[in-house]
């Protein structure tokens, strides 16, 4: 049975593994698989700066289902320069703090350091990743996930892959 | 003449104009990265801000021109003032907040006050200055401004040509039409993307008025059109553009001449990517008038636009580059909105703008890769030139200067032909 309360070491150790298993999933590129960890009507948002009403300011992406599938389409077909070959990642999610139980709709968020190599030149990212997971018979599908990079609302780089 | 007259002094083996061809050192070198920024970056007008950016009295926004960091701010009257961000005292910058609003600017070193006019108010404990000590001679070090269609730009240069002479009436002819794509409403600024390059300023330079590209580096994005949308982007293959010297260094590339004017579009259909957008404007009480013009200002002009030193047009967006080093430049790139218009055609215009600019792009990632490369490709073979001779096989005379094929370098041709002239200015003196 589904334990609901926030401090709960089995929820947690739930929502960890599945943090784990997308960040993993998101360094080997196995883009096919992290699309199936997704509701139909989840979006992937990287805001930029501290405004939080996205639908209404720029971001640095803001992805529907049609958009995340355009985008590993791109990624994969090969005809994208700067994603063939894309920069490599390690990443490592940590400071997993569970914010709310809500029936089935867990609030999560947690810290995401990502270190990129390409051309042997390496830069590190960092990002506060809010999810909002719903628990189902398959496990947890993401409704939401919002990832703030450190600087989002300042100079950049061009990225390759996904936070 | 000076003894350390600058090497660079043969510019003609910089940039050969008959050949169209320049030289390697025109990307890589740390001396001549720094003559450019006296020689232009100091000397022209240089795009800060868009007036939108900073719409109301004591809001500012912080820029560069050249290396030099700046504030551009609107006093109590609303008049516009630029300065270098930094201290007379003792050169600390007085402000590090992006854009915001205030009074005046005040240094945290000391407590030396400026106004909003970058003049020195008040000096905390004067008397150790003296008596004579003129506080009209310590005010911050202020640029030139002037504005055109909501654009602002500064110089350094008391004596430059006023702004609209230096942009000249080819380039203030087509910055009108960029500015339809307010569909009624004024131009707003909804935010930008920044991302920095590891690649020499000009790299970018050439690249808005490039329309050669294109198909190439981003055909992954062509790939995610429709094929109504893909075929207005099928300019290579139809030969009804252009590209045209606008004089000063400034040049249009001209990719869909049917998008020149959009008034000229009135009495089209909206285009079926657009009927759901059309419709919930409708409900939102907007005449059938006004539904046409905004669907069509959402879809954006047909031209790319490049100014000489550091600002273009692109569709629907403007793209300011910053030279950092000789190898880094920063761009953003500025999505464009209706202020005032339908949320709905703004929320589409912001995606729009996040589907090709920005980190996160189906676009700027793929030009920043090949620009990337292209600064690591000039580490080799230094004696080879880079060809920017494409399209003179038929270039004939347009209203300002040469006009070619749609993916002729015509542009690059026009920015390199500035790029000598400032460069050889005050060559000769003793």
């Amino acid at each position: 049975m589904f334990d609901t309360s926030t401090s709960s070491t089995n929820l947690l150790t739930e929502v960890t593994e599945f943090l784990w298993k997308e960040a993993d999933i998101l360094d080997r590129k196995a883009y096919d698989t992290w699309l199936d960890l997704w509701l139909t009507e989840g979006l992937y948002i990287l805001p930029m700066g501290d405004g939080e009403d996205y639908e209404n300011q720029l971001n640095l992406c803001y992805d529907d289902d049609k958009m995340r599938r355009m985008r590993i389409d791109r990624f994969k077909r090969g005809f994208s320069i700067s994603s063939a070959p894309a920069a490599d990642t390690v990443r490592t999610v940590s400071r997993i703090v569970i914010d709310s139980v809500d029936g089935d709709t867990i609030k999560v968020r947690a810290a995401q350091q990502v270190i990129e190599d390409k051309f042997g030149r390496q830069r590190i990212w960092a990002a506060d990743v809010f999810f909002t997971l719903k628990k189902t018979e398959d496990g947890f599908l993401i409704e939401r996930k919002i990832a703030k990079l450190l600087n989002s609302g300042g100079m950049l780089n061009s990225f390759s892959y996904l936070f | 003449m000076s003894l350390d007259t600058p090497k660079f002094s043969d510019l003609d083996a910089m940039y050969d104009v008959e050949n169209a061809k320049v030289a390697t050192e025109m990307y890589e070198d740390p001396a001549l990265f720094k003559e450019e920024m006296d020689k232009i970056f100091k000397k022209t007008w240089v795009f800060v801000a868009h007036e939108s950016e900073f719409p109301d009295k004591g809001s500012f926004k912080l820029s560069h021109v050249g290396l030099d960091p700046v504030i551009v701010v609107r006093d109590r009257k609303g008049k516009i003032h630029c300065m270098v961000n930094r201290c007379r005292h003792r050169a600390a910058t007085v402000c590090e907040v992006k854009k915001g609003k205030t009074s005046s600017f005040q240094c945290p070193y000391h407590g030396w006050g400026y106004g909003l006019d970058g003049s020195l108010r008040a000096v905390p404990y004067p008397e150790q200055y003296g008596d004579d000590f003129d506080k009209s001679q310590h005010g911050m070090l202020k640029l030139r401004t002037e504005s055109f269609e909501g654009m602002v730009f500064a110089t350094f240069n008391y004596d430059a040509e006023p702004l609209v002479d230096f942009l000249g009436p080819e380039v203030c002819r087509y910055m009108t039409l960029f500015m339809k794509q307010g569909g009624g409403f004024p131009i707003k600024v909804l935010g930008e993307h920044q991302f920095s390059v590891p690649m020499n300023w000009k790299v970018q330079l050439e690249n808005t008025t490039d329309a050669y590209h294109f198909p190439i580096v981003h055909k992954s994005f062509m790939q995610t059109l429709d094929e109504k949308t893909e075929d207005l982007f099928a300019f290579m293959d139809k030969n009804e553009g252009w590209v045209e010297d606008l004089g000063n260094g400034h040049s249009i590339m001209m990719m869909m001449p049917s998008r020149e004017d959009l008034d000229e579009r009135m009495d089209d259909p909206i285009e079926p990517r657009f009927e759901w957008l059309a419709e919930e404007i409708r409900k939102e009480g907007y005449s059938e008038e006004q539904v046409k013009r905004i669907v069509l200002a959402v879809g954006g002009p047909g031209f790319n636009m490049n100014l000489f030193p550091n600002v273009s047009f692109s569709l629907s967006f403007f793209r300011v580059l910053t030279p950092v080093s000789v190898d880094q430049t920063d761009i953003r790139h500025m999505a464009l909105g209706m202020d005032g218009g339908p949320q709905i055609a703004n929320q589409t215009r912001l995606r729009l703008h996040e589907h090709f600019q920005g980190p996160m792009g189906f676009g700027s990632p793929d030009d920043a890769e090949v620009w990337e490369r292209v600064q690591r490709g000039t580490q080799g073979g230094e004696e080879l030139k880079i060809l920017v001779n494409r399209g003179m096989v038929d270039e004939e005379q347009g209203v300002m200067g040469p006009r070619g094929h749609v993916s002729a370098e015509t542009g690059m041709r026009a920015a390199y032909g500035m790029w000598k002239r400032m460069m050889d200015e005050g060559a000769n003196d003793v």
